[in-house]
């Protein structure tokens, strides 16, 4: 018991501690100065704006994935069950040094795209499409055991009372889905903001465009500019922070509104 | 394990798992387990879309998996043996590529290691006892889940770096964590710290303590009781934390590189290396190297859907 704690204190608690002291040796103005500057508010901008849009697109495109994974069967369905968790599995680098290749302008997907004049490679986009990558598991894995345990009589109850199946999925189902859905969500979202080796292959990594803010605080490292470093991982620390609370109210929402069979 | 595994149960389990965000695969006992098994006894096309929107529906699921998950994959062997066998294999056999190895199997080694233990005492700590600031232990355990991996690296630079808090005592004694071994392995222990405990809570709450009460009882000593009761009983779950822990610690790359410093054939670990080959346009070593990691995603994700399947076998008689 003791030495869990110990351990504990030692591997994660101190280390965190160590940041947020680091912070406090900044007065609020220099630390505003940082978080502020054009090129940090840019970095978070990128960071923020493009997980929320791979979140969604997550968020649609997991769905389907789940309905189809759940409710059909179709030949290699177990296999491209399985397939959902390489995003999980595949080291981060790995996964970017393939996604840059796939998508450069020779790329098997790059080319033909080039042609159709849309550049995915050293572009906003590149960030875009390594984010929807890492986030793919999260919404299915999330959805899947909800969606497999729903209660078959609520919709065979609707039917029978005249509901067309549209309705009854977007009036029925999806409802109750909603909590493992905006759970999933708020996942991968999470992870998009702090993903990093996934995405600094694709990004391009020019400043004020396509530069991410874990990426910004490695730079400001390697430049020695340790309180830039900390002012920004403060603040996406805290919006980790955030996005945990907020699932876990999801969380209990969730089983709140469950009802007790 | 409640027979209805309902709804409740997948909640608890997701919120076991909450910020847990890596191991939201792990929740191995509802994960398909009711698909066929649920007597369907009422009449099928009540639950079921027209045929052509199943069909759009699987085509979007298929086409969206296979572009964004399976070519991924595959352009990773093609590049990797695009100059031939003999190109990929004597790019592994670089003394840099071996080196790199090398570093990497002995820093998942550190790392696992202590994680085992500690994740075993963490998971015993919480499961088997109540006191107070549980859940902030919880949350704790999962917090590295939740910060971006250059933060985990960031905060040991602020700890041991020349700057840093303790820099210059180590500087002083001439010790070096930061850009060696040490603040590799310890990147990496953060990173990874959450995935044994999280994998054995769930499974040590829902056996309880009767097993260990009667096994003290009858008077066997708290090793023994661990060792012949608990060990036993938390096996497969402990194979499936040690396995997800060590595929993260061969893998991780955005903490290790941060503290690594990038010193050739000396702090190295194979993703990093991918890195540096990679940006130096060695196209056919940097995949070759990344293959094996690829590999390894593959193995693990093989071994990982073996022992679910053991971990539901294995949760029957809690079944009823």
């Amino acid at each position: 018991m003791g030495l869990t704690l110990t351990w504990l204190s030692v591997i994660i608690l101190i280390p965190l501690a160590a940041l947020f002291l680091k912070t406090f040796e900044l007065s609020f103005d220099q630390f505003w100065g940082i978080v502020t500057s054009r090129r940090t508010l840019n970095a978070l901008k990128i960071s923020f704006g493009l997980s929320f849009a791979a979140a969604l697109v997550n968020l649609v495109m997991g769905t389907i994935i789940v309905w189809a994974l759940v409710r059909y069967r179709f030949p290699g369905r177990r296999l491209f069950d399985a397939i959902v968790d390489i995003p999980f599995a595949l080291p981060t680098a790995v996964a970017g040094v393939a996604l840059t290749q796939l998508f450069a302008q020779k790329g098997w997907l790059g080319a033909p795209l080039a042609e159709l004049g849309i550049k995915v490679a050293f572009t906003p986009v590149g960030i875009f499409i390594a984010m929807v990558f890492i986030g793919i598991p999260f919404v299915v894995r999330t959805v899947q055991p909800v969606l497999i345990d729903l209660d078959p009589e609520i919709e065979e109850a609707a039917a029978s009372l005249g509901a067309n199946r549209w309705h009854t999925v977007f009036r029925v189902i999806l409802p109750g889905l909603v909590p493992a859905l905006l759970t999933g969500f708020a996942l991968a979202f999470a992870r998009a903001v702090g993903e990093y080796g996934s995405v600094i292959f694709i990004a391009g990594n020019l400043p004020n465009v396509s530069e991410i803010a874990p990426l910004l605080i490695v730079i400001r490292l390697s430049e020695f500019r340790y309180a830039d470093a900390t002012a920004i991982a403060v603040i996406m620390l805290l919006a980790s922070f955030l996005i945990i609370f907020a699932v876990n109210r999801l969380q209990r929402w969730a089983q709140n509104r469950t009802p007790v069979h | 394990m409640s027979t209805e595994s309902g709804f409740v149960t997948s909640a608890t389990e997701l919120r076991a798992y909450a910020p847990a965000a890596d191991l939201s695969i792990a929740s191995p006992s509802s994960r398909d387990s009711g698909a066929q098994a649920r007597p369907r006894t009422s009449p099928q096309h009540l639950r079921t879309e027209p045929g052509p929107v199943r069909f759009v529906i699987i085509g979007l699921a298929v086409t969206f998996l296979t572009v964004f998950v399976v070519l991924p994959l595959v352009v990773v062997f093609a590049q990797a043996f695009s100059k031939g066998v003999g190109a990929y294999f004597s790019a592994l056999a670089e003394p840099e590529a071996l080196s790199a190895i090398w570093l990497t199997l002995l820093v998942a080694a550190i790392s696992v290691t202590l994680n085992l233990v500690f994740g075993v005492m963490a998971a015993w700590a919480i499961s088997k006892f109540d006191f107070r600031g549980k859940t902030f232990l919880i949350t704790l355990i999962d917090l590295p889940f939740s910060v971006s991996p250059v933060i985990s690296g960031l905060v040991f630079v602020l700890l041991f770096g020349a700057q840093g808090f303790l820099g210059p005592w180590l500087q002083a004694h001439d010790i070096h964590v930061l850009f060696a071994v040490p603040g590799i392995a310890l990147a990496t222990i953060f990173v990874t710290f959450p995935f044994v405990a999280r994998a054995l809570i769930p499974l040590m709450q829902e056996q309880g303590t009767q097993e260990e009460e009667a096994a003290i009882s009858l008077g066997a000593s708290g090793l023994q009781t661990f060792f012949r009761v608990t060990l036993p009983n938390i096996k497969w779950g402990l194979l499936y934390g040690v396995l997800l822990c060590n595929a993260r610690a061969m893998g991780e790359f955005g903490a290790v590189s941060v503290v690594s410093g990038h010193i050739r054939g000396e702090t190295n670990t194979m993703p990093l290396l991918v890195e540096i080959l990679y940006n130096e346009y060695q196209f056919v070593s940097s995949f070759a190297i990344a293959s094996l990691l690829a590999m390894l995603a593959l193995i693990t994700l093989v071994v990982k859907t073996v022992l679910e399947r053991r971990l539901d076998e294995g949760q029957v008689p809690y079944d009823h």
